[in-house]
């Protein structure tokens, strides 16, 4: 076959150059995706796909394989049948929590809102905090005391759910014959915030009380770490700019205003949206260590009103319907806000 | 003018100070009452006499729970778990991560959406469940009875961790492998002795970050392990817990130490081994945090 130049490359009558034949680029792209192309890349980078080859199986069997199990929500599940041997039961569990007011139903709703709520309201007084943080830690000129300070906050990121759950109920536990209730308890009835008998029954033990023992202990746990982002937006500020802005007569506030937010606002805005984009993606390790039934009626969240019936319980197949409708919602809030975050942060980036 | 910026520079590094302080001490005084209640006798700790520092001291909780059934089994679990789990996927991470960093792999752009949608949508706990007890049994059936096999090999793989990776990866000059290619370098060769040494930071970045969630994992454990001598420690800590706290198991409790102790001195063991690397890790941290560091 006769090589022809103008196959490669065609005149551009605009720029006046030779430019690349669009239709050779289609052409080149059809012939490396033809398989028997492709087949002999890949065995001559045979180890290359080797190499992925342990990945992908490890996100097959244990990430994909249990999306198939999902298909358990359409079909009437018991223990001794696998899912491909049930019959379809169509949107039976769909209806039954959506609609209804069976108390399946209100709960399944109630644990809807709980979940909605307690990752809006983490966003709410969670997310301020370690930008808060980041701007004192920049006014720390020395560097022993910033990396004390430093090392102090982040460490209770690193602890588990189950020491930080255990330290919670042993801090906020309910007042015996024998012993006195919790130390935060005491100290709150000290200063006069909640009543004796509010300390002795147990924090913990009280609906009201949940959601701002979750919060607080969620900043204790993660703001001091996540402010390391934006600390690392205020470190990258020139000097410059603060010094043209003091020239200006700037006092502090006016840096603040002028200088280091502009800077760190495409840092805010990513991050605000990338948490708006989990909203619905709540652990449920922390909350199935710390709810009782007394306070089911704040603290169940979606994922453990599925733990209780599906994995305690027997009624899988509305277990899992359940947590698909929070997961699909999840992951259409995931999306949206990544395709905003990526116009967001072109926009904002100055 | 020059004097009342420095006045209002003043007043918010005073602020600064003031409230950092209060922070840390709020992050740190949860340890430091664990410690001091874990060594304080019965009566000052169910009194609730102490509040920063132990007061009548005692070592009996210690060794009590040293002596407990079961703690340096669960202990040794946790470090089965954690060393071999932080093996697994490390091995797994980097050589996915090297090959998807290459811009020659086929299908490149698939295969990581394939990783990154796992970070999007998540079956859920119950088809989680089930399908561990299939892999379950189907371990069981090669042999492989011990179930913390099945917590090492189905559980772990953060996507974000091959992800931070593999941008890493991507860092690396192309001119230094076509260099080491040119001398005769293998594959793996490229990757071992060009890829690894000049991601140090963030393999230690990545490493730390699945120690510790192997370190402090629980619920997929409990659910999952049914020999009560293969839990690891979190589980074990948290099955002394709920007996603790309950108040008819303690009913009859004559020891000089207070059950609360008991459990301080549980979350003290628990919590050691991180406090101990912890200071030599913390410089990594920051490379492991990178604003929009998913790129697809």
């Amino acid at each position: 076959m006769a090589l022809n130049v103008s196959d490669y490359l065609i005149f551009d009558e605009e720029s006046g150059t030779y430019i690349e034949n669009p239709e050779q680029v289609v052409r080149d792209d059809v012939e490396k995706h033809h398989w028997l192309n492709v087949f002999r890349q890949v065995l001559k980078d045979w180890r290359l796909y080797l190499m992925l080859v342990p990945m992908i199986a490890v996100f097959l069997l244990w990430r994909y394989l249990p999306m198939y199990e999902l298909l358990g929500c359409f079909k009437v599940t018991d223990d001794v049948k696998t899912v491909a041997e049930q019959f379809y039961s169509g949107f039976s569990y769909f209806k039954q929590l959506l609609i209804g007011g069976t108390t399946l139903s209100t709960e399944f709703w109630r644990a809807f809102r709980n979940t909605f709520l307690l990752s809006f309201y983490g966003l709410i007084f969670g997310f301020p905090m370690p930008i808060i943080i980041a701007l004192f830690f920049n006014e720390i000129r020395s560097n022993i005391m910033r990396s004390i300070y430093q090392v102090l906050t982040y460490l209770p990121k690193f602890m588990s759910t189950v020491v930080m759950t255990s330290l919670i109920t042993m801090l906020v536990k309910q007042g015996t014959i024998i012993s006195g209730a919790g130390v935060i308890s005491q100290m709150l009835e000290h200063l006069g915030l909640i009543s004796s008998e509010v300390a002795n029954a147990g924090l913990l033990n009280n609906p009201s009380f949940f959601r701002a023992i979750y919060q607080i202990s969620g900043i204790w746990e993660t703001a001091g770490y996540d402010s390391i982002v934006f600390f690392a937006a205020i470190i990258a500020i020139s000097p410059t700019s603060y010094e043209a802005a003091q020239i200006d007569g700037a006092g502090k506030m006016a840096q603040m205003k002028y200088v280091v937010l502009p800077s760190i606002l495409s840092t805010i805005v990513i991050m605000l949206i990338t948490k708006i984009g989990t909203l619905l993606n709540i652990g449920y390790e922390k909350v199935l260590l710390l709810y009782k039934p007394e306070t089911y009626m704040t603290a169940d969240v979606v994922s453990t009103f599925s733990q209780r019936y599906g994995i305690a319980g027997t009624m899988k197949g509305l277990a899992a319907a359940a947590e698909m409708m929070n997961n699909v919602i999840g992951m259409l809030l995931v999306i949206g806000a990544n395709t905003i975050a990526k116009k967001a942060s072109n926009v904002s980036l100055y | 003018m020059k004097r009342k910026l420095e006045i209002s520079e003043l007043i918010f590094k005073i602020i600064s100070y003031l409230l950092l302080t209060i922070f840390a001490i709020m992050c740190l005084y949860p340890f430091i009452y664990t410690i001091s209640s874990s060594i304080s006798d019965y009566d000052a700790v169910t009194h609730s006499e102490v509040v920063l520092l132990p007061k009548n001291l005692q070592f009996d909780a210690f060794k009590a729970m040293f002596n407990t059934n079961g703690f340096w089994n669960s202990y040794t679990n946790t470090l089965f778990l954690t060393v071999y789990g932080t093996i697994w996927e490390l091995l797994l991470s980097v050589l996915g991560a090297y090959a998807l960093s290459k811009p020659r792999l086929l299908f490149r752009k698939g295969f990581n959406f394939f990783l990154v949608f796992t970070m999007w949508f998540s079956a859920g706990l119950v088809p989680q469940y089930l399908n561990y007890l299939a892999t379950q049994k189907v371990f069981r059936a090669i042999g492989i009875v011990d179930d913390k096999w099945l917590v090492v090999f189905a559980m772990g793989m953060a996507a974000m961790n091959i992800i931070l990776l593999r941008n890493s990866f991507e860092g690396v000059p192309s001119e230094i492998e076509e260099a080491a290619i040119v001398d005769g370098a293998t594959e793996m060769q490229v990757l071992t002795r060009v890829y690894l040494p000049m991601s140090k930071s963030i393999i230690a970045t990545v490493t730390l970050f699945y120690a510790i969630s192997r370190w402090n994992g629980y619920f997929w454990a409990r659910q999952m392990i049914t020999n009560n001598n293969e839990h690891p420690l979190m589980v074990f800590m948290r099955v002394r817990l709920e007996d603790y706290t309950d108040p008819e198991k303690i009913a009859g409790w004559n020891y000089n130490y207070a059950p609360d102790s008991l459990i301080y001195s549980l979350i003290v063991c628990s919590v050691i081994p991180i406090l101990i690397i912890y200071p030599f890790i913390q410089k990594y941290f920051a490379k492991g945090v990178n604003v929009g560091g998913v790129k697809e």
